[in-house]
């Protein structure tokens, strides 16, 4: 290795931590604005204001995924960790997911716009603030994972507790909405946009099964 | 000596070989297995340090003769470091990490029982020690490392990518002075006993001067780097991975514990400067690097409690190469070198001749202290073999130790030394100084019959040929000292008398 290599080796390295930090960051600024507009939506419907912030997420899912590539690239090209590269592309592109789902998510909201009985609000207010903090409790213990993996086992812990609120939580509206006057199209309807918004916890947990094997690995 | 040359040196090439193919494989093995480092950049880096330490330090140690310097003819150096060579070939193509160094030991017990001469007990009992301190040594200390660093990197709490950059960087810095320090130490013991018949003539490029001893040291380096593009490779795989699944950052640290264990229980120059320091000495303990390396990766898998992942039949199989490694060099070198004289012709050994006249008696009484009346026995008497010779002693004298075997043996061991003033010249100024050459000048016209008569006149003529006492501190000058008497004698040697 000569010496220009090894300070383009350590440039990229660099590079690419910042690019790890950022792309995290993006899942923690897009947990923040889905929460936002949902209770947008709750209280306005698919207003502007809800599309802007539908738009947002949608903008932060695109600079995410270029960021995705790029560090999967980087630490192919770069032949960095390679005892752990497939275990961080496997997380990178697990997380991705997550803002995919967010992604997708608004927009569902904004074709099919839902409409949620005022007495489910305080519940779907209570859902979506259970499944964001999961996702942010994912995002701290991928970052943790980075540089000390001791704490990263207190994270995991925090994202299945707050999954099984949003289980406890789904099961709740679940049962409030089939015991409404609403025709059962609806109340399908309806249910599968609580089930996609769960769903987001549940991805959460799968990622914290994964990240604690891998601290598992690297612990040895 | 041209052709000739060449053919006898292509043994000392094949051991070189076999030193890259085996010993690189030691120093970058775990970091190409964790893939922390590519095979072709830890081959480069390899190769180039390697032949930077032989050229800038081992030229140096040259002069101290490999241990196949023991061997006395050029013929039997050459099948000697061929027996030791192949045996270390088969064992790398087993995959198995074997000791180079234990391969030549093996085969000069090959050729001394081939040659009827007695074999130094010690260099046995120094091998066999080995296999187990080594391996102890170099696990303590990598579990211990291994510990003190684990928990530093971890409250440091670095990111993973930075950690990374570290540890590679680590790696090769490790890797490359690792590399030197074989290079400088082991390529005497490779190439260095061929430097009588190497066709190469010293030339001066400008200010830059490239002796033919360099030039030599740099083809056995070739030699050596062609061994670890080539083969090195397979062993990698058994040390990075065969035995255990290591952490880049625990094969980061086995490199680093093999290297300090070399350092630390190898290094003549540690315990003489800890010495002149008044400071406590670590004793030297015979240690080897393919040893050191797996010890230290079974120390590292104990001391995180993952024994079970440590693949113990590949242990068991690593430790039966290294006991047979030497019985296979030793059994190789003795069929070769009856081929070698019998079918080719070729002269393997010097015979030695042991001339037991009144003085030697007195002198191995008053130097060992034997009684004389046990000696006077043996007044007379001639031997041209060694073990017969210290056969007949024990009859007389009783049990004799190993060390003793081997001074008793010096002292009776006929030579015929001419010292002829007009070869006075070619006395190496490297090995003597100019008052030492001029002392030995005082004696021209002399002929000496035994190496003490040597070594006494010139005692007589200045203080600085006598032996100091046995330490530490003048470990170093007797060491020095035999030296410069060997190229006193070897250059004096009368030709018919060393047949």
């Amino acid at each position: 290795m000569n010496i220009s290599k090894g300070f383009s080796l350590f440039y990229g390295s660099k590079t690419l931590e910042h690019k790890i930090d950022e792309f995290l960051d993006r899942i923690s600024e897009a947990g923040l604005i889905y929460r936002k507009a949902l209770s947008v939506y709750m209280d306005n419907g698919a207003s502007d204001d809800f599309v802007v912030h539908a738009e947002q997420v949608g903008y932060i899912e695109s600079r995410a995924d270029e960021l995705r590539r790029e560090i999967e690239t980087g630490l192919y090209e770069q032949n960095l960790i390679p005892d752990l590269r497939g275990d961080v592309l496997s997380l990178v592109e697990d997380l991705d997911a997550i803002l995919n789902a967010y992604d997708g998510s608004g927009y569902r909201f904004s074709i099919e716009q839902p409409v949620f009985p005022a007495t489910l609000h305080v519940d779907m207010g209570a859902l979506v603030e259970s499944v964001t903090n999961s996702v942010e409790q994912i995002t701290i213990a991928s970052r943790t994972f980075f540089r000390d993996f001791n704490s990263c086992r207190e994270y995991i812990h925090k994202v299945r507790f707050y999954e099984s609120e949003a289980d406890r939580i789904t099961t709740k509206i679940k049962r409030a909405i089939f015991s409404s006057d609403l025709p059962l199209a609806n109340k399908m309807h309806l249910c599968s946009f609580v089930d996609m918004i769960d769903n987001l916890a549940d991805m959460a947990e799968d990622i914290t099964d994964k990240l604690a094997i891998y601290v598992i690995k690297r612990d040895n | 000596m041209g052709i000739t040359g060449l053919v006898f040196l292509s043994s000392g090439l094949f051991l070189g070989w076999s030193l890259g193919a085996n010993d690189a494989a030691n120093i970058f093995g775990t970091a190409v297995s964790t893939r922390m480092v590519r095979f072709k950049t830890a081959a480069i880096v390899c190769s180039i340090f390697i032949a930077l330490g032989a050229v800038i330090s081992g030229v140096g140690a040259a002069h101290t003769l490999g241990s196949l310097g023991t061997v006395s003819a050029i013929a039997g150096s050459f099948t000697t470091a061929l027996a030791a060579a192949f045996t270390v070939y088969s064992m790398i193509k087993c995959g198995l990490p074997v000791s180079v160094s234990q391969a030549v030991v093996g085969s000069i017990i090959g050729w001394n029982l081939f040659t009827d001469s007695v074999t130094d007990v010690n260099s046995v009992v120094k091998i066999a020690s080995t296999w187990a301190a080594c391996p102890l040594l170099s696990a303590i200390v990598a579990a211990s490392i291994y510990m003190a660093l684990n928990k530093t990197v971890r409250s440091a709490k670095v990111h993973l990518l930075r950690r990374d950059y570290c540890t590679r960087v680590a790696m090769i810095l490790t890797g490359a002075f690792g590399a030197y320090s074989l290079g400088a130490n082991n390529m005497a013991n490779v190439v260095g006993v061929f430097v009588p018949v190497a066709p190469f003539v010293d030339f001066n490029f400008g200010s830059f001067s490239f002796s033919a001893i360099q030039q030599l040291f740099f083809v056995g380096s070739i030699a050596t780097a062609i061994g670890v593009f080539t083969y090195s490779h397979k062993v990698m795989g058994t040390v990075g991975k065969g035995l255990m699944p290591l952490s880049p950052f625990a094969a980061w640290v086995v490199v680093v514990a093999q290297s300090l264990v070399l350092f630390m229980f190898a290094s003549e120059g540690l315990e003489y400067f800890l010495a002149s320091h008044h400071m406590p000495t670590i004793p030297l303990v015979p240690v080897s690097s393919t040893q050191a390396v797996v010890g230290a990766i079974i120390g590292i898998g104990l001391c995180k409690g993952a024994a079970k992942n440590i693949k113990w039949i590949v242990v068991g199989r690593i430790v039966c190469g290294w006991i047979i490694t030497p019985i296979i060099a030793a059994t190789i070198c003795f069929f070769a070198l009856f081929f070698m004289q019998n079918v080719f012709s070729q002269k393997v050994y010097t015979p030695k001749f042991y001339d037991l006249s009144e003085k030697v008696i007195q002198k191995i009484s008053d130097s060992e202290k034997i009684p004389f009346h046990q000696l006077i026995l043996l007044k007379g008497e001639k031997y041209n073999s060694g073990n017969e010779f210290i056969k007949a002693a024990k009859e007389r004298v009783g049990k004799i130790d190993s060390a003793k075997q081997q001074r008793i043996l010096n002292l009776a061991e006929k030579i015929n030394v001419f010292i002829d003033l007009e070869k006075a010249n070619k006395l190496d100024q490297n090995i003597l100084t100019p008052e030492k050459i001029e002392h030995v000048k005082q004696l021209a016209g002399l002929k000496f019959s035994y190496r003490w008569e040597l070594q006494d006149a010139l005692v007589k003529i200045s203080p600085d040929w006598s032996y100091k006492s046995e330490s530490v501190l003048n470990k170093k000058y007797n060491k020095e000292l035999s030296i410069q008497l060997k190229e006193v004698e070897n250059l004096f040697s009368v030709c018919e008398n060393k047949r």
